[in-house]
């Protein structure tokens, strides 16, 4: 297999389109402008297409149309754009519609900066329009993982007819890495019978998320946690490091569980049983990945890039079984290992 | 005879086909209420099959039919706009 | 027997929950003849808007996607990139088109995007009660404007036809009125000129309909039709605004 050296933004453009992407719409917001740019000049010579929309909601509702249609299409953003698009994605959850966002999270609230940035969890796993709906959140750590949960984020988009989100930051959009793109077998995929492409043959496809009858709107909500069930029991997905001895633990996820990687050498070095848990899921949350080691686990300590987000689900997950604590910069700091480092050290004094 | 079908429960006894009626054949029928809850629509003999009720109703109450003989063109209303 | 009307068969038997003489009626049905005239039934995807007319998909007999409120021009664009030789058609009210989906309508068109949108102005919100549109006309009384439009508290109606008429990209724009038979009449023929427009990929193409909504505007069916050609149509002429037969590149 080939390797190849590319920045973060650009892998995921690539896999993409290798992964049978049909067409993109977007609006341009750093620190996401790679991929945009990339799919501008590479779709038009597969025969794909590129469209920059007027506006992050033109381009959601795009994705809407060209999802109902049958494609598979994709957007991406950063925060404030999300936050804009947020009437397209209830919507999309609503009518069951199949589509991968990106999302490389950018310092705020508000304008905020364009460092990166984690705190755009509660609007990923919390859903941020209105309504009762969930979408399926990856975050990968390096490029190569990236690359590899773009194929797997179209899949899951269409066997359960719902939008994938995948959160980066804006050092895994920007930073180079090796990578490689494996033809990744495609699962069994549900023909798309639903998709309104002219009725010819058969009769009348509607895409909607109206259901004015209370009774049957209640309804498609049970038949849509009924799915969202499904996904928590199946496609949960995390790494844990050092789990068979650790008793102190990191719980982090994307660029920031990079760096408590070092934080957890550092303390392993010192004579703690560091360990460190890696969320690849955040919804659904791996929450087994914590009964696993909870038989041994005497602390846990959530690192984010944000003031609190992630914390929620560690401690969901934990349920009273052991202290939670927190570290986390926001406004596009990035803590060094050193920093962490020492609040394992504090983790440990506090828990013994 | 020309034939003016009337789906008496789609009407939602608006009016304006018996506004456009150009031989004012068409009245309510205070004798019935319909499914909607409405006096509907009927008509007298004397239906020149113009198309005037059907093109105006909003709610397709009306099918008409002209009765032509061979070679007879039918100046229905839906032709002169095009 | 020589069949002068008959329900197109664009359209289902099921009845609308229009109020009586509402336009979307009409406009439906006409719509439904030319989807049947062109035979393109099966090859049609329809878009509904938020609005009264919300739910048209129960209505005509083809797919139809139903859009977030304005957003009918952005999701027909998703649609029409992904299906070319689909016929496609967006059906938006004034407060959808003119008002909360203003950028969409008009960069769909700047795009020439090969779609045909039928918009209906009837210059109130029908579904929400009778509030003001961006098409209510000075000194009309609505809910939000219970001492009719002050244009210095409520600005002035905004004109589709007229805008994107100075633009590039459209390739066709009218604007018609259904008031009357003759009115009707003519209104098919420009919604006809417009899906033909499409079906030949001539690019972007509008027709603005004047259309009644009695209901809200406390008026007899019969008063709102000729309240369209007394006072609507001073402030909309009718009219093609735009016509170019260039074929997309």
């Amino acid at each position: 297999m080939e390797k190849l050296l590319m920045k973060g933004n650009e892998a995921l453009a690539e896999a993409a389109i290798r992964a049978g992407c049909q067409c993109f719409f977007g609006y341009p917001i750093t620190p996401q402008s790679e991929l945009p740019a990339y799919l501008a000049r590479e779709m038009p010579k597969r025969g794909r297409v590129f469209l920059q929309a007027e506006s992050e909601i033109a381009a959601i509702n795009m994705v809407y149309g060209a999802a109902g249609a049958g494609a598979r299409v994709m957007t991406s953003s950063s925060g404030p754009g999300i936050s804009l698009k947020q009437e397209g994605i209830s919507y999309l959850c609503g009518a069951e519609l199949p589509c991968l966002i990106v999302n490389i999270v950018r310092g705020g609230p508000g304008l905020g900066d364009i460092q990166p940035a984690q705190s755009d969890y509660f609007q990923a796993t919390r859903g941020g329009g209105h309504g009762d709906y969930r979408t399926i959140v990856f975050a990968p750590s390096s490029v190569q993982e990236l690359v590899d949960l773009v194929y797997d984020a179209f899949d899951l988009a269409d066997i359960y007819r719902n939008p994938v989100m995948i959160l980066g930051d804006g050092i895994l959009g920007q930073m180079m890495e090796p990578v490689v793109f494996r033809e990744k077998p495609r699962r069994q995929l549900p023909p798309k019978t639903w998709a309104t492409t002219g009725k010819k043959g058969r009769g009348q496809n509607i895409i909607t998320s109206l259901y004015l009858d209370p009774v049957k709107l209640e309804q498609h909500n049970w038949k849509l946690d009924k799915k969202y069930r499904e996904i928590m029991a199946r496609e949960c997905r995390w790494e844990v490091i050092n789990g068979d001895d650790a008793e102190y633990f990191v719980v982090a996820y994307g660029i920031c569980a990079r760096i408590a990687f070092s934080a957890i050498e550092m303390a392993r070095s010192a004579g703690v049983k560091a360990g460190l848990i890696r969320p690849v899921t955040l919804w659904p949350y791996p929450q087994k990945a914590f009964d696993d080691v909870m038989n041994r686990a005497k602390a846990f300590l959530t690192v984010e890039l944000s003031l609190g987000q992630m914390i929620d689900d560690v401690k969901l997950s934990v349920n009273g079984r052991a202290p939670v604590y927190f570290y986390g910069r926001p406004g596009g700091m990035v803590p060094t290992a050193e920093d962490i480092f020492n609040e394992i050290l504090k983790m440990k004094g506090a828990s013994v | 005879m020309n034939k003016l079908v009337i789906d008496k429960d789609r009407c939602k006894g608006c009016g304006l086909c018996i506004e456009v009626c150009p031989k004012k054949i068409l009245h309510f029928d205070n004798s019935i209420v319909n499914l909607l809850g409405y006096h509907p629509v009927a008509a007298d003999d004397g239906c020149i099959a113009c198309g005037f009720c059907s093109t105006i109703c909003p709610d397709i109450v009306f099918s008409v039919y002209k009765d032509v003989k061979e070679g007879e063109t039918v100046g229905k209303a839906v032709d002169e706009g095009q | 027997m020589k069949v002068v009307f008959e329900r197109p068969r664009s359209l289902q038997l099921t009845r609308t929950h229009y109020c009586p003489g509402c336009g979307h009626g009409i406009v439906h049905r006409l719509v439904a003849e030319i989807i049947d005239e062109f035979n393109i039934q099966e090859k049609t995807i329809g878009i509904a808007p938020v609005g009264c007319s919300v739910l048209a998909y129960n209505y005509f007999d083809i797919d139809m996607q139903q859009a977030a409120h304005g957003r009918a021009p952005a999701v027909a664009t998703g649609i029409k990139r992904v299906l070319p030789d689909r016929v496609v058609f967006a059906y938006q009210g004034d407060g959808d088109l003119a008002s909360i989906g203003t950028a969409e309508i008009i960069h769909a068109a700047g795009r020439s995007e090969n779609i045909t949108v039928i918009f209906i102005n009837n210059a109130i919100y029908g579904m929400t009660g009778g509030q003001m549109a961006p098409t209510t006309l000075v000194g009309q009384k609505t809910e939000t404007t219970p001492y009719g439009r002050d244009p210095k508290m409520a600005g002035y109606p905004i004109k589709i036809c007229e805008i994107l008429s100075v633009m590039d990209g459209p390739a066709f724009i009218a604007r018609v009125a259904i008031s009357d038979v003759k009115n009707i009449l003519k209104a098919k023929s420009m919604i006809k000129k417009a899906f033909q427009m499409q079906i030949e990929n001539r690019g972007f193409s509008l027709v603005e309909i004047l259309s009644p909504c009695p209901t809200n505007w406390g008026m007899t069916p019969g008063d709102a039709m000729r309240w369209i050609n007394d006072e609507m149509t001073k402030v909309f002429p009718p009219g093609i605004y735009k016509e170019s037969w260039e074929v997309l590149a």
